[in-house]
């Protein structure tokens, strides 16, 4: 005797989180049964393995169902196929593009195309997520890249209002979609320290403070949240003439000393690298518009900046200082002009390499 | 020309791609009635089209409003190509034919295709313009309401009930027709579904002439079924109950009937006693005006059918060769136990006989004296006898004219008279609780037929004698199901309005038996009733109905479930149909047998809401009987069950039996702790009634004997050969044992094979097939309707009987432990109504198909409500003030206010406040000892932050409060958010208030796919059908405008697969009352603790 069929409908579709949370990480029905099992959902129940699999098999079922609508969340709401309380929806959701930080890491400013898709067999082997559920993550970046690329407005907003997403979850999909776009390199092995959520961190600071959107003015051109804007770009060129003017170099490097002396331990490593790292900092800024060269943009700020520091023992402290009084200290230079630009600049850097200063 | 039929159509969404080059759609709709076709024009590129249009009116008959349902249809515009067709929407224009229903239709729908499912969704409004119609000789029976509802529905009261209607179309089955072979499988399906639709709208037309012929104006219990005849064609067929409803101002709607309970009539002062006081009055009149009638004759008389029906009982005809079991049903039946209070008795006699006189002279003169109504008007069921019930196997032949369908209406026919001469021969004159249905296997088809024999109350069913004012008030109370037990008022205002007060006494009187204690129609062990002391009542009861309102019930219920697997051989045409109709009797019987002994096993002695099925396969027949057992206080104890040895020399015989029998006695006794049966012990009854037992009466309750005669009752015939059987009586009296099995009849073993292995319900679940369980009063807002679908395929074809046996019961065991592991989550909760359908759609395949509703309710106060129901108040308002009082109690008495429920003060400061009212007395009675008190105290106290938490919890985040806040914060594109729509197979939603019936829907679908494999499987084929099914259902709900469908049910499930060619289709029919509901609490005083429910319940108002 064997079953062919088992459907259970209900008015009110139910769903179990923990069974949705199981599809979700690309658990086939045997392993969910499994899982579920050792979860020790059978107790007090008095039922078997084979009532486990019915009901994992008829919720996987709903999933399958609902997974269409999940696609455009907006429709999820005035669907009439599955009468489900509005927080659940808000569940189902949010959990549908909730996304693994292993794996997000992996794919994060890589170009969202198929040659990629393809790779995430490779992901999975890596970061030991299901290849069903990479695939699910992968697909979600991509239709909130496609949707968002087209609309003018903020990214964090469009994102929101197109997926319903959570305030939270809205910010990482724009730092995805950003990095995305900008395909900043996050693979090299010195960032590997690097956790998305610094990433995205940056990702925001990029996002509010450097491209067109920036400037509060959404009227003019399309995609501005998600391309640097241009002008800003060209000038930061102008800030070059901190480091190719000597005097200029001399006077900024005498008075941040003067302000660090006897602040920190650390006041000779600074004194000593101080052009080094100035050097670095405004030559990254120069380079930006390159488009090339923005791909490097973190790699970049490792090399040229946070690594020096690190092997000199810098405290996450000495950073801050050093940071603080490098940014204010050029406004002092009376021939340094462009204050308004340096600041932009600076801001976001600044917040950055703070963020990204730990082991 | 009177009716105007207008139509528009506003916009689409959602809708599929249908050009794929630029992913979009350029539809239109066409707008069809009849045969007249509007159409809109074309919006151009996109998948949600706003058309706009203007009214399109259709100008027509109301005969052809009845039967035609509106056509819309979608399709995308191709200049080159013929226009592809997205889907359709049949609307039923029939609930905006009456006044008092809807007024429009206006809403989202589903656009369905019979083989893509439903593609997106069409915004359309429906008006009709009904102009009176006063032609004597009209055809059309507009403004007749219907209900699916088999009780009085809640907010009308019923004036009369003028009996049984019933109607039957035929029609060729376009799948079987020559043009099927070249038509493509959509246009057949959809030739199908338009087919069924305006049958079904043919059907309700004509039963709406007979009910306006009788004068009534209202089908209440309408029960619609498909027969799919296969090549002989395709039946429609209706019964229902004809009544004259009115409808109750809503002023006092709240304070009188569609309250769902009751008990706040008493303490209700103003309106309550404006219509007590006409009713003091009408005791009077009554009490006179009976007896003259009575005596006078027939009283006014009652229209006898129109007779579209032929002249009863044909016999046999050549075509069809047709056998009867049904004689076998009948000595089945009555033995296993009826109902009483004979014309004999004591103090009542003469009276007695007159009014039962009386009732058979207004009931004799109908052709059918069947009601399919299973839940009454107080005061309206007056005896029941037992389960009436016929089975008739036919074989099917071509219905040559659709015009002529009597070969069918005479098989109806017959059936019926048998129905009624049975109820008859237990003293009868009317049937309640009355279904019919069929099973079809090739070209035969078994016609089943039961109800409950009864005596009524014949105030119903005369017209003009019922005065209104003070009776009506009374008939218009529809007393919920769920407050059995604790209606003592109740009865005894039923009681008076007979006007036999010591004649019927209160609550007990519907198991008396009705008929002659010296001649009865088969043999029962009779006694004393347990609650009057004053009539006989059987030792065990069987009907079909819900139970009384007004019965009194020791502990609660249970799902009890007879299975049976019966293998026959493989035949064709007559040899078949005698082989099966061979096999009834016998099927029947120990379907019988299995139910008494699970009734014993769980020391309960009434059954109710009795269904037995009997499904034909090609080389099986499945038999399958659910009912809710109950322990009835008003008649005995039922005895154990005593098993039996036949070589009692053998030693380790000896000793298995006695183990079998202690484990029997261990489940038994497990029985009655789990379902809280304790009932009183004689002593502990009053002397006065005691000393008016006789000795029998006594020895009958010590020992319980019940005489052993399975075996010989088999040879038994007909009821009417009940003198032999009395005699086996006076022979088996002397035996003091309760029930006995003998061991070495195979069949026994199988028996108590199947006894024992019934697994136990999980903890926190109840299960029953009645509209509630008896003794669960405080069911909380958490529902939920759910369908499970199980085909199995039996691997192996030579099982035997006993092999086929064991695999049904793991079936049906395991689909309901399933049911269980699902809704774990709403524990404690009971699965109401679980209506159960098998089939044998294939050889080897056995298809079972469960639909129900599981409701939460709260434990905590359960026994609490026991007691405050008694204390006749506000359900809620009680619930909730009993439950403080307890935790009230526990502050003072514990000294320590820490225990106060946490983070409710307000709460807290009332519950104190509350206290000095607790009144333990009543509450005492339900209890056993003061130790389960105690208890039961100390759970509550440690509960009781809980239970405050889960009352607010369960207020609080309603779905549509929900949506309303959804609303507000996302901007939807596609307007408002979807009306949550609450569907139900019981007649009520629990906390709420029906205000308004909407009409009856009542939808065909058929689906089918070439790409099973494709979409997930047979599984996965029909659980999107399923899903999308409901969602239609909704839509349709919610375009009527209203949020709940009740009386749900899925009347046909057909199921059929060839995986070999990756195809699959499925029919299912649905039907179901649409009702406007608000909550309770809306009308009531709302303590502090509720105002969160209330604002949800307004966000409900606001969407319905």
């Amino acid at each position: 005797m064997s079953v062919e069929l088992d459907v259970f409908v209900v008015n009110t579709t139910i769903m179990d989180e923990e069974v949705y949370q199981l599809w979700l990480d690309g658990y086939t029905v045997n392993d969910a049964v499994k899982v579920r099992m050792e979860g020790g959902v059978l107790e007090g129940c008095e039922a078997s393995a084979e009532v486990l699999h019915s009901d994992t098999m008829d919720q996987y079922r709903t999933f399958q169902m609902c997974e269409r609508l999940l696609h455009s969340p907006v429709k999820l709401a005035n669907q009439l196929l599955f009468q489900i309380p509005p927080h659940r929806q808000v569940m189902l959701i949010e959990r549908y593009y909730a996304f693994d930080s292993v794996f997000v890491r992996e794919v994060l400013g890589k170009k969202l195309s198929k040659g990629t898709k393809k790779d995430l067999d490779d992901v999975s082997a890596k970061t030991g997520v299901t290849l069903k559920s990479c695939r699910r993550q992968f697909d979600n970046f991509k239709r909130v890249f496609k949707v968002v690329e087209e609309l003018k407005g903020p990214l964090v907003e469009n994102i929101r209002q197109h997926f319903l997403l959570s305030d939270k979850l809205a910010r990482d999909y724009a730092a995805i979609v950003f990095f995305a776009n900008n395909r900043f390199e996050t693979g090299k092995k010195k960032l590997h320290y690097l956790t998305f959520q610094d990433f995205a961190f940056c990702a925001g600071q990029l996002i509010s403070n450097w491209t067109v959107g920036a400037l509060g003015d959404y009227n003019m051109v399309e995609d501005m949240d998600v391309d640097l804007e241009k002008e800003f770009l060209q000038d930061l060129k102008e800030l070059k003439i901190l480091i190719t003017d000597r005097d200029l170099l001399d006077q900024h490097k005498s008075l941040v000393c003067t302000a660090l002396r006897g602040k920190t331990k650390a006041f000779n490593e600074m004194e000593a690298n101080f052009k080094n790292l100035s050097r670095g900092l405004v030559n990254i800024a120069a380079k930006l518009t390159n488009t090339k060269e923005v791909r490097d943009f973190f790699i970049d700020l490792v090399e040229k900046f946070i690594e020096p520091c690190r092997s000199d023992k810098w405290t996450a402290g000495d950073m801050r200082l050093y940071l603080t009084h490098y940014t204010n200290s050029a406004h002092v230079l009376d021939t340094f002009k462009h204050q308004v630009v340096w600041d932009r600049y600076m801001g976001v850097i600044k917040s950055c390499i703070l963020k990204m200063y730990h082991d | 020309m009177p009716g105007k039929l207008k139509a528009k159509i506003v916009a689409g969404r959602h809708l599929p791609v249908m050009d794929r080059a630029s992913d979009l759609t350029d539809a239109f709709v066409e707008v069809k009635f009849g045969n007249t076709t509007f159409k809109t024009d074309v919006f151009p590129k996109s998948l949600n089209p706003q058309w706009n249009s203007e009214w399109f009116k259709f100008e027509v008959d109301d005969e052809d409003l009845q039967d035609e349902p509106l056509q819309i249809t979608v399709l995308d515009h191709d200049t080159y190509s013929a226009n592809d067709a997205i889907g359709k929407v049949y609307i039923d224009i029939d609930p905006l034919l009456s006044c008092e229903a809807a007024t429009v239709i206006s809403g989202w729908l589903p656009i369905y295709d019979t083989i893509h499912g439903i593609r997106g969704e069409i915004n359309v409004l429906v008006k009709v313009d009904l102009f009176n119609d006063l032609n004597r000789f009209r055809q059309s029976s507009c403004g007749v309401k219907f209900f699916c509802t088999t009780s009085i529905p809640r907010c009308y009261r019923v004036a009369l009930v003028h009996g049984f209607v019933e109607e039957l179309v035929v029609n060729e089955d376009p799948e079987y027709q020559w043009i099927d072979r070249i038509r493509t499988p959509r246009a057949s399906n959809e030739a199908r579904q338009r087919l069924i639709s305006l049958m079904s709208g043919e059907l309700q037309r004509k039963i709406g002439l007979k009910v306006l012929e009788m004068g009534g104006n209202a089908v209440v219990g309408y029960l619609q079924c498909f027969d799919l005849e296969g090549e002989s064609g395709l039946v429609v067929r209706a019964i229902g109950t004809a009544c004259t409803l009115d409808k109750l101002s809503p002023g006092t709607a709240p304070n009188t009937t569609t309250h769902t309970n009751t008990h706040t009539l008493p303490n209700t002062a103003p309106t309550s006693n404006a219509c007590n006081s006409p009713s003091k009055d009408s005791k009077e009149p009554v009490f006179s005006e009976d007896p003259p009638h009575s005596l006078s004759g027939p009283p006014t008389p009652l229209r006898t059918l129109p007779s579209s029906s032929p002249p009863p009982f044909s016999p046999s005809k050549p075509c069809s060769r047709q056998s009867s079991s049904s004689d076998t049903d009948l000595s089945l039946t009555p033995r296993i136990g009826m109902g009483s209070g004979g014309s004999v008795g004591k103090e009542a006699g003469p009276l007695k006989t007159l009014l039962r006189q009386h009732t058979q002279s207004a009931l004799e003169q109908r052709e059918f004296p069947i009601f399919t109504l299973t839940c009454f008007p107080p005061g309206f069921l007056v005896h029941v006898g037992g389960v009436v019930s016929t089975r008739s196997v036919k074989l099917l032949d071509r219905i040559h004219n659709p015009d002529e369908p009597e070969t069918r209406d005479a098989w109806w026919e017959e059936i019926r008279q048998e129905i009624k001469s049975h109820a008859k021969a237990l003293g009868c004159h009317a049937v309640v609780g009355y279904s019919e249905s069929t099973s079809i296997c090739e070209e035969v088809c078994i016609l089943s037929a039961s109800g409950t024999a009864a005596m009524l109350n014949p105030r119903f069913m005369r017209e003009g004698c019922l005065d209104t004012g003070g009776s009506d008030h009374r008939l218009s109370r529809q007393p919920h199901p769920g407050m059995v037990g604790s209606e003592r008022g109740e009865g005894e205002v039923s009681s008076t309005w007979l006007g036999f007060e010591d004649a019927s006494p209160p609550s007990c009187g519907f198991v008396h038996i009705p008929y002659d204690e010296f001649n009865m129609p088969f043999p029962a062990q009779l006694t004393y009733c347990y609650h009057c002391r004053r009539q006989k009542v059987p030792d065990v009861l069987f009907t079909t109905i819900d139970l009384p309102a007004e019965a009194e019930v020791t502990g609660k219920g249970c799902l009890i479930q007879a299975r049976l697997c019966r293998t026959k051989k493989k035949a064709q045409g007559e040899v078949n149909a005698t082989s099966i109709s061979n096999l009834l009797p016998f099927m029947e019987y120990e379907l019988h047998t299995q139910l008494m002994n699970k009734l014993k096993l769980r020391s309960m002695n009434a059954l109710f809401g009795l269904r037995i099925q009997i499904s034909v396969g090609e080389n099986m027949l499945l038999g399958l009987a659910s009912a809710t057992g109950v322990y009835l206080s008003a008649l005995p104890a039922p005895g154990g069950i005593q098993i039996a040895g036949k070589t009692p020399s053998d030693l380790s015989y000896d000793q298995h039996i006695s183990t079998m029998q202690k484990r029997i006695d261990d489940t038994i006794a497990k029985n009655k702790e789990l379902y809280n049966i304790h009932p009183p012990k004689l002593f502990t009854l009053d002397p006065e009634a005691f000393t008016g037992l006789n000795t029998e009466c006594i020895e009958e309750v010590v020992g319980s004997p019940i005489p052993d005669r399975q075996r010989s009752s088999r040879l038994f015939r007909s009821t009417s050969e009940s003198s032999d059987e009395l005699s086996e009586l006076d022979l088996s009296h002397g035996k003091k044992d309760a029930f006995v099995l003998e061991i070495d009849d195979t069949d026994a073993v199988e028996d108590i094979q199947s006894l024992l292995t019934d697994a136990p319900i999980p903890a926190g679940f109840y299960s029953c097939n009645t509209e509630v369980m008896p003794g669960i009063h405080n069911w909380t807002s958490g529902l939920q309707m759910f369908t499970s679908v199980r085909v199995y395929r039996l691997s192996n074809a030579n099982l035997t009987n006993q092999g086929l046996n064991k695999i049904f019961t793991d079936l049906c065991e395991n689909l309901l432990k399933s049911l269980y592991f699902k809704l774990r989550s709403m524990i404690p909760c009971c699965l109401c109504h679980l209506n159960f359908t098998v089939a044998v759609p294939e050889e080897e395949l056995i298809q079972v198909a469960v639909t129900a509703v599981a409701m939460s309710f709260d434990k905590e106060t359960q026994q609490a409500a026991d007691k405050a129901l008694t204390r006749g108040s506000g359900e809620n308002e009680e619930q909730l003030q009993f439950s403080m009082e307890l935790c009230g109690e526990s502050t003072i008495s514990n000294n320590q206010p820490t225990a106060k429920p946490s983070g409710v003060p307000e709460s807290a400061m009332v519950h104190s406040s509350r206290a000095p009212s607790v009144d333990y007395g009543s509450f005492a009675d339900r209890c056993s000892t003061w130790l389960e008190l105690l208890r039961l105290k100390a759970h509550t106290i440690r509960r009781g932050s809980v239970k405050t938490i889960s009352s607010s919890e369960r207020c609080s985040p309603l779905p549509e409060g929900r949506s309303r806040s959804l609303r507000s914060t996302r901007s939807l594109p596609c307007g408002a958010p979807v009306t949550v729509v609450k569907m139900t197979p019981l007649s009520f939603l629990p906390g709420t208030r029906i205000v308004k019936y909407l009409g009856i829907i009542n939808m065909f679908f058929i689906r089918e796919t070439t790409s099973l494999r494709e979409e997930g499987g047979v599984s996965g084929f029909l659980h999107s059908f399923i899903a999308e099914v409901f969602a239609m259902v909704r839509a349709h709900v919610a375009a009527l405008g209203g949020n709940a469908l009740v009386s749900y049910s899925m009347k046909e499930c057909v199921f059929m697969e060839n995986p070999n060619k990756n195809q699959a289709q499925c029919l299912i029919n649905v039907s179901g009352d649409a009702v406007i509901f608000i909550r309770e609490s809306d009308q009531e005083a709302i303590p502090p603790l509720l105002t969160s429910r209330q604002t949800s319940s307004t966000g409900a108002d606001g969407t319905t």
